[in-house]
């Protein structure tokens, strides 16, 4: 039954995956990520977590834990990360291959600051990394969630996306929205008619579902029937040539493009005919809202891509049409806002209005103060 | 000797795990990669093993294995086979996880794999191929180059030190399996790697093999095998001893 629990967002993270029947967890302790992975490894030694098999492995580092991610793929697992910063960085190692094979891992990454070390606290400088952190081309799904309530329901969202999809998928949170503690309602995926996407190994599955040419580009795949009758499956990711690269890379633009028309997500608040059009993503666009409120309602409005990748391209020329002014506002240096010039090229007649904060919060007061300008 | 290994080398050149149809094999002539992996084939048959192992081969001239065997196969990234191995068997303890890496992605890029999962005791077999170079990208040196050895990045010869890993493995690990193979003693290597394969199955955690290996490309000897296996059995042999440690 759904309950409503006073928690801090990287427990709602956790039990996100646990309600998503998530059941691996290879991590790496950093701030601002570090109680999911403790919240996982009290489950996993729980009566509740030793009946469900859970996995929790503390990896030698984060290079280790994204490739252990990547093996609990392999083995059919709903399996998951959780990382930040300069972790995140060497993730994408595991991430790219992620992206080159298809397959379909999942990482909480809660921004901090940047770059390198910085601090533990807050940015969202991690949108560049997150979506073309690979010697790809960024064909990775990235959610960009605002609330603690939307880490839960995202925080399930994305197993379903990574496994109907296959693509490597991302909850691209931050450091404010892992530590801050509030009411979430704790739910059952099922409750909310939410069908949980089956997983099926790469590894030693032998009764199949979906063919492995539907889920992973074919020049990796060898397949043979040997002697015994069995079918084995060979993977791989090392190329030799450029056509065969290429046939690689196209496979997997038709893959992404295919998906992105169901993935896409955003969001619109305010007056449709106000004048000011406010782009911000996660925390940033709920100040956004807060300011549009505090205005009356009628002054600005809100575009909130919630998928960063794909990005609602189209949905954000439909809502830009007509607007007087568009101000993207950011705890970035034009992260989010090249997205949008480039959605918006030849769209729109005036430039955007940049506000760039790379690192610190944005609050409401600063947006309609802006808005008034 | 064990009868069963000797029986199968009699009646037969291959493993019946061997993929027929990717050979002949794309190593070089003389390379020693395709006897390691023909006599893990012959270990896999022994044990009856061929539809429950996962095998996960580098990036290096190990990649090279990737359709080797009717075995389910994942060619990995440089360096990576250890957590990837490790993070499927932690997932499905039912397979049987086999990590087939060069001395390169096994004690330069991915040693801290290495050690930290044999401090884990992770249940998988891990098997580092010994050539004494990086084969897979010219001839560069490896950790495992020994003094005076003249490769590309050491022109002049190669520094003093070489790592001795199954002493450091042994270190960190009093009860894994830990042993030193070499390509030129098949059914010496066939015996370790089913032992080795043994150790996973009875679940008793970290199996380590190092297999000295000939490189005749980037040893240059590509037309002087005298020369190859001299290297190998007395030079190479000397500084590893073959062994169980
Ligand atoms: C991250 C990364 N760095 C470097 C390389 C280039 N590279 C490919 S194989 C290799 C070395 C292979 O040597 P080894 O592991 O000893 O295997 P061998 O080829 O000798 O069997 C290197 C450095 C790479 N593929 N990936
Ligand atoms: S380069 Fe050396 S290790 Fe690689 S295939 Fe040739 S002989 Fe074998």
């Amino acid at each position: 039954m759904a309950e409503k629990k006073f928690i801090i967002g990287n427990e709602a993270l956790g039990r996100a995956a646990r309600a998503a029947g998530a059941r691996a967890f290879y991590g790496y302790p950093i701030t601002p990520t570090s109680e999911i992975a403790h919240f996982w490894a009290k489950e996993a030694c729980s009566e509740a977590g030793k009946k469900d098999n859970l996995v929790f492995l503390q990896a030698e580092d984060e290079i280790g834990a994204g490739f252990m991610l990547v093996g609990g793929v392999l083995a059919g697992t709903r399996s998951f990360t959780a990382t930040a910063g300069p972790g995140h960085i060497l993730m994408q190692d595991a991430f790219s291959m992620a992206e080159a094979m298809r397959f379909p891992v999942v990482a909480y990454i809660m921004q901090r600051g940047g770059p390198s070390t910085s601090t533990v606290i807050y940015s969202q400088q991690e949108v560049n990394l997150a979506v073309f952190g690979g010697n790809g081309n960024g064909y990775r799904i990235v959610y960009s969630p605002a609330t603690l309530q939307e880490l839960y329901d995202y925080g399930i969202k994305v197993f379903n996306i990574a496994w109907k999809y296959r693509f490597p998928t991302f909850l691209l949170g931050d450091g404010y929205l892992a530590k801050m503690m509030g009411e979430v309602e704790i739910y059952a995926p099922e409750e909310r008619g939410i069908k949980m996407e089956p997983t099926e190994a790469y590894l030693l599955e032998k009764n199949r579902t979906r063919p492995l040419a539907e889920v992973m580009p074919s020049p990796e795949i060898a397949q043979r029937i040997a002697e015994d009758g069995v079918q084995y499956d060979c993977f791989r990711n090392c190329l030799n040539l450029e056509e065969e690269t290429l046939a690689v890379n196209m496979e997997i633009k038709a893959a992404f493009d295919a998906a992105a028309k169901d993935i896409v997500e955003f969001q619109e608040y305010g007056a449709p005919e106000a004048a000011t059009l406010i782009v911000a993503h996660g925390i940033v666009s709920e100040a956004a809202k807060a300011a549009i409120d505090a205005l009356g309602g009628k002054s600005a409005r809100l575009f909130r891509p919630i998928t960063l990748r794909p990005f609602p391209v189209e949905e954000l020329r439909r809502a830009a049409k007509g607007a007087e002014r568009i101000i993207v506002a950011e705890s970035a240096d034009n992260m989010l806002a090249r997205f949008v010039k480039d959605a918006l090229c030849g769209y729109i007649s005036r430039p955007v209005e940049e506000y760039f904060r790379p690192s610190i919060g944005i609050l409401p007061s600063e947006i309609a103060a802006l808005v008034g300008k | 000797m064990n009868e069963n290994i000797m029986d199968q080398a009699v009646k037969s050149a291959f493993p019946k795990c061997v993929r027929v149809d990717s050979k002949p094999h794309i190593f070089c002539p003389g390379c020693g990669h395709p006897e390691v992996l023909k006599a893990l084939g012959f270990a896999i048959d022994d044990l009856g093993l061929q539809s429950k192992v996962a095998f996960g081969v580098d990036i290096g001239c190990s990649l090279l294995a990737w359709d080797f065997f009717n075995l389910d196969t994942i060619e990995t990234h440089h360096g990576r086979t250890i957590p990837t191995m490790v993070g499927f068997k932690r997932a499905n303890p039912a397979g049987v996880a086999i990590a087939y890496v060069g001395d390169g992605g096994g004690y330069a890029i991915g040693l801290s794999h290495v050690i930290n999962a044999a401090i884990r005791n992770e249940n998988i077999l891990v098997i580092v191929v010994n050539n004494a170079v990086y084969a897979m990208t010219g001839g560069q040196e490896a950790p495992t180059t020994l003094q005076g050895m003249k490769v590309k990045t050491a022109p002049c010869g190669a520094d003093q030190y070489h790592i001795n890993a199954p002493e450091i493995i042994r270190n960190v690990n009093p009860t894994a399996f830990v042993a030193r193979s070499i390509t030129t003693i098949q059914f010496g290597l066939r015996k370790m790697l089913k032992d080795a394969l043994q150790h996973q199955l009875d679940g008793k955690g970290f199996a380590f093999v190092e297999v000295l290996s000939q490189c005749p490309l980037n040893w240059k000897t590509l037309d002087k095998p005298q020369e190859t296996f001299d290297f190998l059995e007395k030079t190479l042999a000397k500084a590893y001893p073959v062994k169980k440690y």
